[in-house]
């Protein structure tokens, strides 16, 4: 028996669509030559976080001539999904849809891409490819370690013990990678410094992420970072504790004026620009855009009060080289269980790098 | 005493006493409210939505009069608006106190999220907490013992609510009104007044106990900032068997369990972090099963509950 789907918002479209048809004459409904650009985030907008770093990028695509913009947020990786996508669809005229999480991608955006093939869909994670998905969905994704890699840099001079405490939410490879990349930035100006790790267990555990911070200083550390949806706790706990701290995702400079250092930042805005003029021009959009430092998809929040002027010259220094191409892994490099997991140098676009995982040496956490 | 307090064993202690002192009391605050309500005889099961509206409530209040103390109270006051709600509803006709509660758990983070959007961004005046470790010299033993007012608050709380129930007339008309309905009309009792007092006033308390969440510890508002503690609070009545004493030692277990993931992890004990994260459930899960075995558990519940009868 086929399946009759019918709901609420099935019927509002409906009707909808049926008064559109009746009151407005064909054509007229969609201005001529106007994208339409519609984001989906599973949280709030305002989250000091990965949520906030997307909706602010969309604030600034909304200055742009011909671009109308709208938002839903605290969307589930459910069904719900697919249907606000396809509200926006049906009665805003979303041109160009943009899903901003993980769990959205299979089976949601994929069978909605196949569903509506005059709609281009964009989803922010390395997930397209071309051979198993429609051609009208594609991924963009930005590679934070590289930031990541600066923040242990500033981290590794502007502490004075070479401890950072690292509170990270699951072992998956991104987090993994950031992770190492703090190791190694910290290591490039510090060759004792280590990075202590505390996982959380999930992207948003506020009581968990202050215990954590308070037991990583209360072990010594003196720089915390963290890799959580909304790192707000982290660095008010560490602020309050008298010790510095790195962001993540968003600018959280505001939470801590006395220890912050500097943060990893998501520059969002050149990729939804870049979607916006491709479409203005009537050019088809990329299906895959990835980049971090060398194309300014990624970027460091500025440098706080807790950063000295020896971080700042070394953090700026490693801005300019990874601009201009110099790798992140340049092997041999260990695991921390002893094995060889690098022996040459890696692109930082490596694909082999995206399947990280193993923490390097000199990282006292455990993925296990 | 100084090599002592450089070994993983002193820091795991510590973190432990911290995390007891830090994390229970929105759990205490929470299963004091529920053990008056469920002493009179009514289960309240929407109390994670008070706790998360008083957190916010009490974050937007601090923020806009720059007092945190007014934001307590407004927490409480919006705690005592819901749990009457629910005390309301109940009391009409054919109507199911666990069905609504959730009712009004839903309602109750709803309207927080609704409201509180405003307010993620902002930093409002936090509580501030009693020194009182700075006499031992060691920062981390200095930190464990920095007391906010309101776990003490919580404790006294506690104590008195025992006094009460023994001690007082008071008192007996809730446990009577709990125990056996019939028992307290003979009594003259109007059973609904008392148990729609008991329900308003549990809620006030979990209010309270939300706006330490905002205003202490962890110390911020955001849409995730409970992750469920209203309803551990909850079960957590049932574990310490409607005894207020037992709630505060139910909570300071839990909060000395959840110190112990982040701890170990800290000392470099990293392997089987997610079995460690579990350890409050785990331990709770034990007691409970040792507990339930015992010939007088099942003599502490109050007889009207929904789920006794």
């Amino acid at each position: 028996m086929p399946k009759i789907e019918f709901s609420r918002r099935s019927l509002l479209k409906a009707g909808a669509a049926g008064l559109a048809a009746a009151t407005l004459p064909a054509g007229l409904a969609r201005a001529q030559g106007s994208v339409v650009i519609g984001s989906v985030y599973v949280g709030p907008r305002a989250d000091f976080g990965w949520n906030q770093a997307h909706a602010m990028a969309m604030d600034i695509i909304k200055g742009v001539p011909g671009v109308t913009v709208i938002e839903e947020e605290n969307v589930p990786e459910t069904d719900a999904v697919a249907q606000t996508m396809e509200s926006m669809i049906n009665l805003d005229g979303a041109n160009v849809i943009l899903g901003t999480s993980f769990g959205y991608f299979e089976p949601f955006m994929v069978d909605l891409a196949a569903r509506y093939p005059d709609v281009q869909f964009r989803h922010a994670a390395p997930l397209w490819s071309a051979d198993k998905h429609p051609a009208n969905l594609g991924s963009y994704f930005c590679y934070l370690n590289q930031a990541h890699y600066v923040n242990g840099v500033a981290a590794g001079l502007s502490s004075a013990s070479g401890k950072i405490g690292f509170v990270a939410a699951k072992p998956i490879p991104s987090v993994l990678s950031n992770i190492n990349s703090v190791l190694l930035g910290a290591r490039s100006v510090n060759p004792n410094a280590t990075v202590q790790l505390i996982f959380t267990g999930d992207w948003s555990m506020p009581v968990r992420e202050a215990e954590a911070a308070n037991a990583l200083v209360d072990a010594g550390c003196d720089v915390i970072t963290c890799h959580v949806d909304g790192p707000k706790v982290v660095i008010e706990t560490a602020e309050a504790r008298g010790v510095k701290s790195c962001g993540h995702n968003a600018s959280q400079a505001a939470l801590a004026p006395n220890g912050f250092i500097t943060g990893a930042e998501y520059k969002w805005e050149t990729i939804y620009r870049l979607y916006a003029d491709n479409f203005a021009k009537g050019e088809a959009l990329p299906n895959v855009v990835v980049g971090g430092y060398h194309n300014d998809m990624v970027q460091n929040t500025a440098f706080g009060a807790g950063a000295t002027p020896e971080a700042i010259a070394a953090a700026e220094a490693a801005i300019e080289g990874l601009k201009a191409g110099k790798p992140i892994y340049v092997g041999p490099l260990n695991d921390n269980a002893g094995n060889l997991v690098i022996e040459g140098e890696k692109d930082n676009y490596d694909p082999e790098l995206d399947g990280m995982n193993y923490l390097l040496d000199g990282v006292v956490g455990s993925i296990t | 005493m100084d090599a002592f307090a450089d070994t993983a064993l002193f820091t795991l202690l510590v973190a432990m006493l911290g995390g007891a002192i830090r994390v229970s009391t929105p759990f205490m605050f929470v299963a004091l409210g529920e053990c008056l309500t469920e002493k009179s005889g009514r289960i309240n099961l929407g109390l994670e939505g008070n706790l998360v509206l008083g957190a916010m409530i009490a974050y937007a209040i601090s923020f806009h009069t720059g007092s945190p103390w007014t934001g307590v109270l407004a927490a409480g006051l919006s705690g005592l608006f819901l749990g009457a709600i629910h005390g309301y509803v109940c009391k009409l006709p054919r109507v199911n106190d666990i069905a609504v509660g959730i009712a009004m758990m839903a309602f109750g983070t709803g309207l927080a999220f609704y409201l509180g959007k405003p307010y993620i961004q902002p930093s409002a005046p936090r509580l501030e907490a009693i020194p009182l470790g700075e006499w031992t010299g060691i920062p981390s033993l200095a930190q464990a013992l920095a007391i906010n007012p309101l776990f003490f608050v919580g404790i006294a709380l506690a104590v008195g609510m025992s006094w009460f129930f023994r001690n007082t007339r008071m008192g007996l008309v809730v446990r009577t009104t709990g125990d056996s309905a019939p028992a307290a009309k003979a009594m003259g009792v109007s059973v609904d007044l008392v148990r729609f007092l008991a329900t308003a006033a549990g809620g006030f308390l979990a209010g309270v106990g939300g706006s330490f969440l905002s205003l202490s510890y962890p110390g911020s508002w955001n849409e995730g900032l409970s992750s469920g503690q209203g309803l551990m609070a909850v079960a957590l009545v049932i574990f310490a068997r409607w005894d207020p004493i037992r709630c505060v030692w139910a909570a300071l277990l839990f909060g000395a369990a959840g110190a112990i993931g982040p701890a170990m992890q800290a000392i470099g004990v990293t392997q089987g972090f997610y079995f460690f994260n579990a350890a409050p459930y785990i331990l709770t899960l034990l007691i409970m099963a040792s507990s339930a075995r015992s010939r007088f558990s099942g003599r502490d519940a109050p007889g009207e509950l929904s789920i006794v009868k």
